[in-house]
């Protein structure tokens, strides 16, 4: 009982899930109902096992797997905007891919995934050492580096498909979309579940490391490497979803913020909601991009763009409201607290 | 704990110059000077938050350097003043930190003993589901000093404690280091600016100017009108209250 109290909100988020799934599953252009199912329609359960399935799988690994990142790299980065779109982790990844295609045209998709993990984490570590050595004052300057920083990655990217006539080829990738996602093609993405593990396993020490340098030595915990494992897992997860359905922003940004405005900061505390929400949103998404102009689909990272960007702006005015609430109460405390002594 | 000929060069500046002293055991030492006197940066290297660049820090018979961090940290904790994060963590949790070089992720039946100790000592029983960004600059601080005490080091470091604390959160904040020293028998070293709050509240005290230690010893001896001019350039007057030297300057 007390179980379910305490975890009230992970259980409405995990009922929420298994209801959106099941409803995903039968959302498409291709009739496909329970009855069918269980009355043995080959074709039917066809569609299921090679399409539908394998899809909602990799809208679940995404969202769990984009938002877990985005948590782990704002935690170790002490900077709630961080993530794999702001910290160049996704145009990285994405420069990898062209680089795959160029050079080795005929690379299977785990080589396709090695090589953008590789970037991933080289475009990752590049950035952490640039904000690292310049150490900003103003935490809104840590994003800005890393967007300005991605841009010209992504400008890179984009000059080199130009110039190997690659434009096209790379648009897949540019812009995430789940419409390519077919058995045989997408399970690489299932590489976000150990990921996910390991994060979990390593949570505190992730706290640990965000509470800063000191903080981290006097507790004999060894800040440098706890934040190279922290960045590799981030940008290997970032790698995987983006070599299978592409580039899928604001995930990783909205949901940690969303979740750590009700829980807290303690990663063992919100992991698990972390990743249920964000594959909830991923789903709805989803879903929204199948229905709007049904039988076409557009690209579900169009939806996500628009509705993460309205709730991105929610959370800022809400933390800056919250800010200065904030400082209001403590003036007032403080006031009381001179009264009375 | 054995301090002997350290030294720190930034940049070809020698902050800190051939120190040599020893911290007595379960007492209450503080570190006074003005700024920029290498104080600091003393402490930061007999914590090993910075590397030394030559001499000898012997910890319980053993150098430094060849203690693993994990271990030392079960022996000796350091509070810095740059505990202003904006992590959105309740005291509990901020507290349950401290147990981490024991137990880490898995906290068994003593630690969670310890830790309501530590909150209960620290009087935050009644905030300790709240989120330590919600709290004021006196309680946060009683926060970290209660994960320290859940760290249940021997040795406890700490910059500038008072820092940012009104005089009521200060003078609060001295008396509980006391206390560590005299009723869990800790000993304190740390670095204080206020020069009374370091002669009423400690045993002994090590004075520096230009990185090296120009008076060390027990407050009666290292408090003097001539000693306090040396150090800080400054006219003082020494009164005695409560048995202890305290001092005036304007």
């Amino acid at each position: 009982m007390d179980l379910i109290k305490e975890r009230k909100f992970t259980f409405i988020l995990l009922g929420l899930t298994l209801i959106v799934s099941y409803a995903s599953l039968f959302v498409g252009v291709l009739d496909m109902e329970l009855s069918g199912i269980l009355g043995k329609d080959f074709s039917q359960i066809e569609i299921l096992l090679i399409s539908r399935l394998p899809r909602l799988l990799a809208i679940l690994c995404t969202g769990v797997g984009m938002s877990v990142a985005g948590l782990i790299m704002q935690q170790l980065c002490m900077n709630k905007f961080v993530s794999p779109t702001t910290g160049a982790t996704i145009s990285s990844a994405q420069f990898g891919i062209l680089m795959v295609l160029v050079f080795i045209p005929a690379a299977t998709i785990w080589q396709r995934a090695i090589i953008a993990s590789l970037f991933a984490l080289l475009g990752t570590w590049i950035y952490i050492y640039f904000i690292q050595k310049i150490q900003f004052k103003d935490v809104v300057m840590v994003p800005l580096v890393g967007i300005m920083f991605g841009n010209v990655i992504g400008g890179i990217t984009n000059f080199v498909a130009y110039k190997f006539e690659m434009t096209q080829a790379l648009s897949s990738w540019l812009t995430g979309h789940f419409s390519m996602v077919l058995r045989g093609r997408y399970e690489i993405v299932y590489l976000v579940v150990p990921l996910v593990i390991c994060a979990f396993i390593f949570a505190n020490h992730f706290n640990i490391v965000g509470m800063g340098k000191d903080f981290s030595k006097n507790l004999g915990v060894n800040y440098n490497v706890i934040l190279f494992i922290g960045l590799s897992i981030a940008a290997m997860i970032t790698a995987s979803v983006v070599v299978v359905v592409g580039s899928i922003s604001y995930i990783g940004l909205i949901v940690p913020n969303l979740v750590a405005m009700f829980k807290g900061d303690k990663i063992r505390g919100t992991l698990v909601d972390t990743a249920l929400l964000g594959a909830l949103f991923v789903l709805v998404c989803d879903i929204l991009a199948r229905v709007v102009i049904a039988p076409y689909e557009l690209p579900i990272e169009l939806i996500i763009g628009i509705l993460g960007s309205v709730v991105f702006i929610a959370i800022l005015i809400r933390r800056l409201n919250h800010g200065r609430k904030a400082i209001v109460r403590k003036e007032k405390k403080t006031m009381i607290e001179g009264a009375s002594s | 704990m054995k301090i002997e000929k350290l030294t720190k060069t930034y940049d070809g500046k020698t902050v800190v110059d051939q120190v040599d002293f020893e911290i007595p055991k379960g007492k209450v030492l503080s570190l006074i000077g003005p700024n920029g006197a290498g104080k600091s940066t003393v402490m930061h290297m007999i914590s090993r938050l910075i590397a030394k660049d030559t001499g000898c820090i012997t910890f319980k018979g053993k150098k430094l350097e060849a203690w693993k961090s994990k271990e030392l940290s079960k022996r000796l904790a350091i509070l810095t003043q740059s505990n202003h994060v904006q992590m959105k963590l309740t005291v509990r949790e901020l507290v349950a930190f401290g147990r981490f070089p024991y137990s880490g992720s898995h906290l068994n039946k003593e630690d969670e003993e310890l830790i309501q100790n530590a909150i209960d000592y620290m009087e935050l029983t009644q905030m300790q589901d709240q989120f330590i960004d919600e709290l004021s600059g006196g309680q946060r601080q009683r926060a970290y000093i209660a994960m320290v005490i859940a760290q249940d080091t021997e040795y406890v470091l700490l910059d500038e404690p008072t820092n940012n604390l009104d005089i009521y959160h200060a003078s609060n904040m001295m008396k509980t280091l006391r206390k560590l020293c005299d009723e869990l028998h800790k000993t304190v070293i740390m670095v204080l600016h206020e020069i009374n709050y370091a002669a009423f509240y400690s045993d002994y005290i090590c004075a520096f100017v230009d990185g090296k230690i120009t008076n060390f010893g027990p407050v009666e001896e290292v408090i003097t009108k001539e000693n306090l001019k040396n150090i800080y350039k400054v006219d003082f007057e020494i009164q005695e209250v409560k048995g202890k030297p305290l001092s005036i300057y304007y």
